[in-house]
């Protein structure tokens, strides 16, 4: 091999490795597109915002005049909103999780089941909306209320628990339930006392995630027909008489922050963008929050687990 | 003696029998709803359309060149809002596709540990943002900058939130294509350094062509995100109905449409109240249509190792 073969080689290793550079600098720069966009957002967001962020602001009423709007309706009904989405997509969800992964027989019914929880997983979310619009609002006759909101929300994460569930029950070793037999345990003893404590944590993480999805959702939300000026609360769930509480607030008509803040964008005048902002700094921070505790519970949980 | 504690155990276990059936139907209801679910929403679709077809003939729906259900003279031409649709949704893949295929080769092929630790949950945390801030920030930031660059860009456009929305997808496109990619075995990345390729040969010729169908199902979810995305555009790109192809002009999309019907006071059962169904409807098949590709696709070039 004489000295110019060799001179050749080494020229198309390093033409490779150039374009090796090339491709590692790209990728990072698209990486920060999406980094910048995020800080270039949260940033906006907290300048615009940050003069309207006062203790007024979550105890004020949506008002006409934008310098003494506030968000307290709006927290309220997301709290509310979000405890009735909790109520029912987490047992309803577990459940399915639990019978699809330690009871279901295979066959065909479970490939339905199966098939149908994927493809939920895929639409669209204001088609919930149109869906909760005909069978919650209409033909139940729920009304534009707390409980319709909650129940659609629950359907549209339900798919997410329900796959949350199922990860983290998989992950439990065949040897838990052999042994939990062998001591002569019923199967629903065996989810009971091993398969739901050994998954908890990872079923929590996958219920946090749906709940962050779920706060933030505003279409399926407008499409019920929720009203975007409630400058009330609904009812107190609680009272001075026994039983001491009441379900009167699951029918009241409410607002959620997401919808606040798109009614407050859509006017034209600077003010409310200001209160636009301010509601989306906080509604960032919320969703933030879940996620980032999800994030660390993931962590925590891959890092503990040692079958 | 024996006889009855025999009985009795006998009688415990028929009782612990029948607790258990009745705890195991429980279950399978809870896991029916989502078929219960996904028939309701079929049903409460289709019924409401059924009634519009019968007032508005298939085929002005399909080539009708002007959607406006609410005014005395109605036309119900769904192209208006498929047009809106597709142009926003072809500005986000745009976006959403090379950059989020370049990040998923670089997490999988290229980064160092660390940094792929980080980015995945940072990724995540992008898609999770809630839609109506990105349409906010699609409105408030990125229109102005626009304006800077094209002066006659309308307030309400397309274009500005299309973009957004590619960025709001990258998460869904880079972490399925990742898992994809990071599922192709060693062997086939050591067999190509072997033979003397670089890294990005290797990426590029070896473990992407392994992963086509995982990363068809990528671009596929991305689609059907940017399909059925709303909040973006019902702030961003205005919810005027127009026919147009043209990404700087505001214009309606399927989803925006339902919206903008739902934020008014339309009587129950009325033409108008029909219309955000069928708009429901078109949606719907749209997604199964992808889906049904996506399916094919995957089917195709699935690889067994």
């Amino acid at each position: 091999m004489d000295l110019r073969d060799i001179q050749s080689i080494r020229a198309v290793i390093a033409r490779g490795k150039r374009w090796d550079v090339i491709f590692s600098l790209l990728g990072l720069l698209a990486l920060m597109t999406g980094v910048l966009t995020f800080v270039a957002l949260f940033a906006d967001m907290t300048i615009q915002g940050a003069p309207r962020l006062s203790l007024d602001f979550f105890t004020n009423f949506p008002s006409r005049r934008a310098g003494e709007a506030g968000i307290l309706s709006a927290w309220v009904g997301t709290t509310l909103v979000m405890l009735t989405t909790a109520m029912a997509a987490v047992p309803l969800g577990v459940a399915a999780g639990v019978y699809l992964e330690e009871y279901a027989p295979k066959n065909w019914v479970t490939d339905v089941i199966e098939i149908n929880v994927t493809n939920l997983a895929g639409v669209p979310s204001i088609v919930y909306g149109l869906l909760a619009l005909g069978l919650f609002v209409y033909q139940f006759g729920l009304g534009q209320s707390i409980l319709s909101a909650g129940l659609t929300l629950a359907l549209l994460i339900l798919p997410i628990v329900i796959v949350a569930t199922r990860e983290s029950i998989r992950a439990i070793p065949q040897v838990i339930r052999e042994g939990a037999y062998a001591l002569g345990a019923t199967p629903w003893q065996t989810v009971r006392d091993h398969i739901l404590p050994y998954s908890s944590a990872g079923i929590l993480t996958g219920v946090i995630i749906g709940m962050a999805r779920a706060i933030g959702e505003t279409a399926p939300i407008i499409t019920i027909g929720a009203l975007t000026f409630i400058a009330f609360l609904p009812p107190a769930p609680y009272q001075e008489t026994l039983p001491f509480f009441n379900f009167d607030w699951l029918m009241a008509p409410f607002t959620v922050m997401p919808i606040q803040m798109f009614n407050w964008t859509s006017r034209p005048e600077a003010a409310f963008q200001a209160n636009a902002a301010a509601a989306g700094f906080v509604l960032v921070l919320m969703t933030l929050a879940m996620n980032g505790l999800a994030i660390f519970l993931r962590y925590r949980l891959r890092r503990n687990i040692k079958w | 003696m024996i006889p009855a504690t025999t009985s009795a155990r006998l009688k415990k276990r028929r009782t612990r029998h029948l607790r258990e059936r009745v705890i195991e139907g429980v279950l399978f209801l809870a896991a029916s709803i989502s078929v219960f679910t996904t028939v309701a929403i079929v049903y409460i679709l289709v019924k409401e359309s059924v009634v519009f077809f019968q007032q508005v003939p298939l085929k002005d729906f399909l080539f009708d060149t002007q959607w406006t259900p609410l005014f005395d003279d109605a036309h119900f031409g769904i192209v208006v809002l498929l047009s809106g649709t597709v142009v926003s949704s072809v500005v986000a893949l745009c976006v959403a596709i090379p950059l989020g295929t370049i990040i998923a080769i670089y997490l999988s092929e290229f980064a160092p540990f660390a940094l792929r630790e980080l980015a995945k949950p940072f990724l995540e945390l992008l898609g999770g943002v809630p839609t109506i801030i990105y349409g906010y920030f699609a409105l408030i930031f990125v229109t102005p900058l626009l304006q800077k660059i094209y002066p006659d860009l309308p307030g309400f456009n397309l274009l500005s939130a299309g973009l957004v929305m590619g960025i709001m997808i990258i998460p869904y496109v880079s972490s399925l294509s990742e898992d994809a990619m990071r599922a192709v075995p060693m062997s086939l990345r050591e067999g190509s350094y072997a033979m003397g390729a670089t890294r990005l040969q290797t990426a590029l010729k070896v473990v992407m062509p392994a992963a086509t169908s995982g990363i068809a199902s990528a671009y596929i979810l991305g689609i059907s995100r940017a399909v059925g995305e709303t909040m973006i555009l019902a702030v961003a790109a205005g919810m005027q109905p127009n026919l147009t192809w043209n990404p700087l002009e505001p214009a309606a999309t399927v989803t925006t449409y339902i919206v903008q019907v739902a934020l008014g006071d339309l009587p129950h059962g009325s033409i108008g109240y029909q219309t955000i169904f069928v708009a429901g409807l078109s949606l719907m098949l749209m997604t199964l249509m992808l889906n049904i590709v996506g399916h094919i696709l995957r089917k195709k070039y699935r690889e067994a190792y």
